[in-house]
């Protein structure tokens, strides 16, 4: 269990993470999500201690981090993949950190085997592809057997395999009754992986609610519909709070309104419809309507 | 690679037996000396370091004995001002390596999160690094001593161990070298950069002996035994005391060097504890 109550952190005259309070729970995979620069990074660095928060207080089962009574049996943490010693061997990179915590050498053998880096556990870091990299951040975070579990866009840089490895390796986690905190800017990657959903843009809390409740929410509704008659289809469905927007092919797509609720404006006013589809809004679709006015620096915004 | 296979026990057996102690300094020596050993610059650092110590000590002692002696001759000097006035700045990269090193792979963040006692992990830092440099450097200091009086033996200007002051400078000048490492570590911990810390100890040792020279003759004199290097090493590795009187004993200059050290470590315990990682 995480719980952050009022975080925040600043840098300079920038505020990084604004006031944020959240509560990561057991037994699920929670996604953190957020556009760059959105303060995910700098949110995992307070929880662990690493940076002091400018206000609010960060407990990980109910004590600061630097309180724990064994940091490495509690939490297990990959921040960046490629923050180790490349001049140490990935057995040698575990060993040092099992050796903190009196955490036994047949653990370290064991996580390797987990991580399914046998083959190269006495090669020097340097030389590991991003991928070998994660999976050695990985086994240092499962290394002490922690009951709550951080990554830090794990699957950043990762092929399809690896990025399917590490889901049912977070799914497992969170099976096993697990607090599991994963952080990514990309909706895609959160949707097939976590149950819930913390998002934050500017540092600010957004949206924390269940993965299923974020897309079923009202802006997150659309239908597709192909008809003759556009003009006075998109007079009805504005005026019944939709949007209407025009596809490629020649489709239509509605907004804010379901396929049912579409079908009956129709009706009522007469429209004819060649076609009419539920149209599910991703969760990227969802997630980039929430954090628009958040993205902190936009393409088209550079003056 | 293979994929590996996902670990999925439906009731959670702990893999790791529970902590029999808080996690503290004795574990947090024992992942410092595995981080220390288990990197190659340790061993290149500390390979140059015995070469560059030892080979003075020929180097020195063989000229001396081909060329003959002058009028204050201490053929204990003689044998261990290499490793004192060479081998001090090979150990200066290795003091500031250790811990900037961390910061420069980014472990440390790993580091903290294992360990998140700050002051614990600076120490066990401090400790096993001062412990790996004085086993070697006592060695060398020792092989120095013994390899230099054989070759000034052959003109019988050679010194005996037994001779007064003799064990003390070969104790001082291989404790002096952990001393200026120490320093090294310090800084490494203030400036958190290897090339700035290894370059801001390198300027205190040469740059301020230098300059204080640009002094009035009174105050260089007065000030000289305070200064952290250059002459005022001199005594460490002499055995008989100190030509010029400007100077503190060998102990006095050894305790005003360890002061230094005690400074900048407790400015770097200071900051390792209280900033961002």
């Amino acid at each position: 269990m995480i719980e952050a109550r009022g975080l925040s952190k600043r840098y300079g005259d920038k505020l990084a993470v604004d006031d944020l309070s959240f509560t990561v729970r057991p037994g699920r995979v929670t996604g953190f999500l957020g556009p760059n620069g959105a303060g995910k990074t700098t949110t995992m660095r307070m929880i662990l201690g690493l940076d002091r928060p400018t206000a609010g207080s960060v407990t990980v089962n109910g004590k600061p981090f630097a309180a724990l009574y064994s940091a490495m049996r509690e939490v297990g943490a990959l921040l960046d993949a490629k923050a180790v010693h490349g001049g140490r061997s990935a057995y040698k990179h575990l060993l040092c950190l099992a050796e903190t915590n009196a955490i036994p050498r047949r653990r370290v053998d064991e996580v390797i085997g987990i991580v399914g880096l046998e083959d190269v556990a006495g090669k020097r870091s340097k030389g590991f592809s991003l991928g070998m990299s994660q999976r050695l951040g990985i086994a240092a975070a499962l290394l002490g057997d922690p009951d709550v579990l951080m990554f830090d866009e794990p699957v950043n840089g990762l092929d399809p395999e690896g990025i399917r490895w590490i889901r049912l390796l977070m799914r497992s986690l969170a099976a096993e009754g697990r607090t599991v905190f994963v952080s990514s800017h990309l909706m895609s990657e959160m949707e097939n992986t976590a149950d819930h959903l913390i998002v934050i843009g500017r540092g600010k809390l957004i949206a924390d609610c269940p993965v299923a409740e974020f897309t079923a929410d009202g802006t997150a509704q659309a239908a597709t519909v192909k008809t003759p008659d556009d003009q006075r289809l998109a007079e009805v469905v504005t005026a019944a709070g939709g949007r209407l927007e025009r596809g490629e092919a020649g489709d239509l797509t509605v907004r804010g309104l379901s396929a049912e609720q579409v079908g009956g404006l129709a009706l009522t006013n007469g429209i004819l419809l060649h076609y009419l589809a539920p149209s599910r809004v991703s969760l990227e679709e969802a997630f980039m309507e929430l954090t628009a006015d958040s993205v902190e620096y936009q393409a088209k915004a550079r003056a | 690679m293979t994929t590996a296979a996902i670990p999925a026990t439906p009731a959670r057996t702990r893999a790791v037996p529970p902590a029999s102690s808080r996690p503290g300094l004795p574990g947090a020596l024992r992942s410092e000396l595995t981080k220390m050993l288990s990197v190659r610059s340790t061993y290149w650092t500390l390979l140059a370091f015995v070469a560059a110590s030892i080979g003075w000590a020929v180097l020195d002692c063989a000229g001396i004995a081909s060329h003959g002696i002058g009028g204050a001759f201490n053929a204990t000097e003689a044998s261990l001002t290499g490793q004192v006035a060479l081998g001090e700045l090979i150990i200066v990269v290795l003091g500031a390596l250790v811990i900037t090193s961390e910061y420069s792979t980014g472990m440390i963040r790993t580091s903290l999160a294992v360990m998140p006692r700050r002051g614990v992990l600076y120490a066990a830092k401090a400790i096993v690094f001062a412990a790996v440099t004085l086993t070697i450097s006592l060695v060398t200091s020792f092989v120095d001593f013994f390899v230099g009086q054989a070759i000034l033996s052959s003109k019988h200007y050679n010194a005996t161990l037994g001779q007064p002051g003799v064990l003390r400078s070969i104790f001082l000048s291989a404790a002096i070298v952990m001393v200026f490492g120490l320093l090294a570590y310090g800084a490494g911990a203030i400036i958190r950069h290897s090339a700035g810390a290894i370059t801001a100890i390198l300027g205190v040792i040469f740059l301020i002996p230098l300059l204080a020279q640009a002094l009035p003759n009174a105050w260089f004199a007065d000030l000289q035994r305070w200064l952290p290097g250059g002459g005022a090493l001199e005594p460490i590795a002499r055995s008989a005391p100190p030509i010029d009187h400007n100077l503190f004993s060998a102990w006095g200059e050894f305790a005003v060097f360890s002061g230094y050290a005690a400074v900048l470590l407790a400015i770097g315990a200071w900051l390792f504890i209280r900033r961002d990682a």
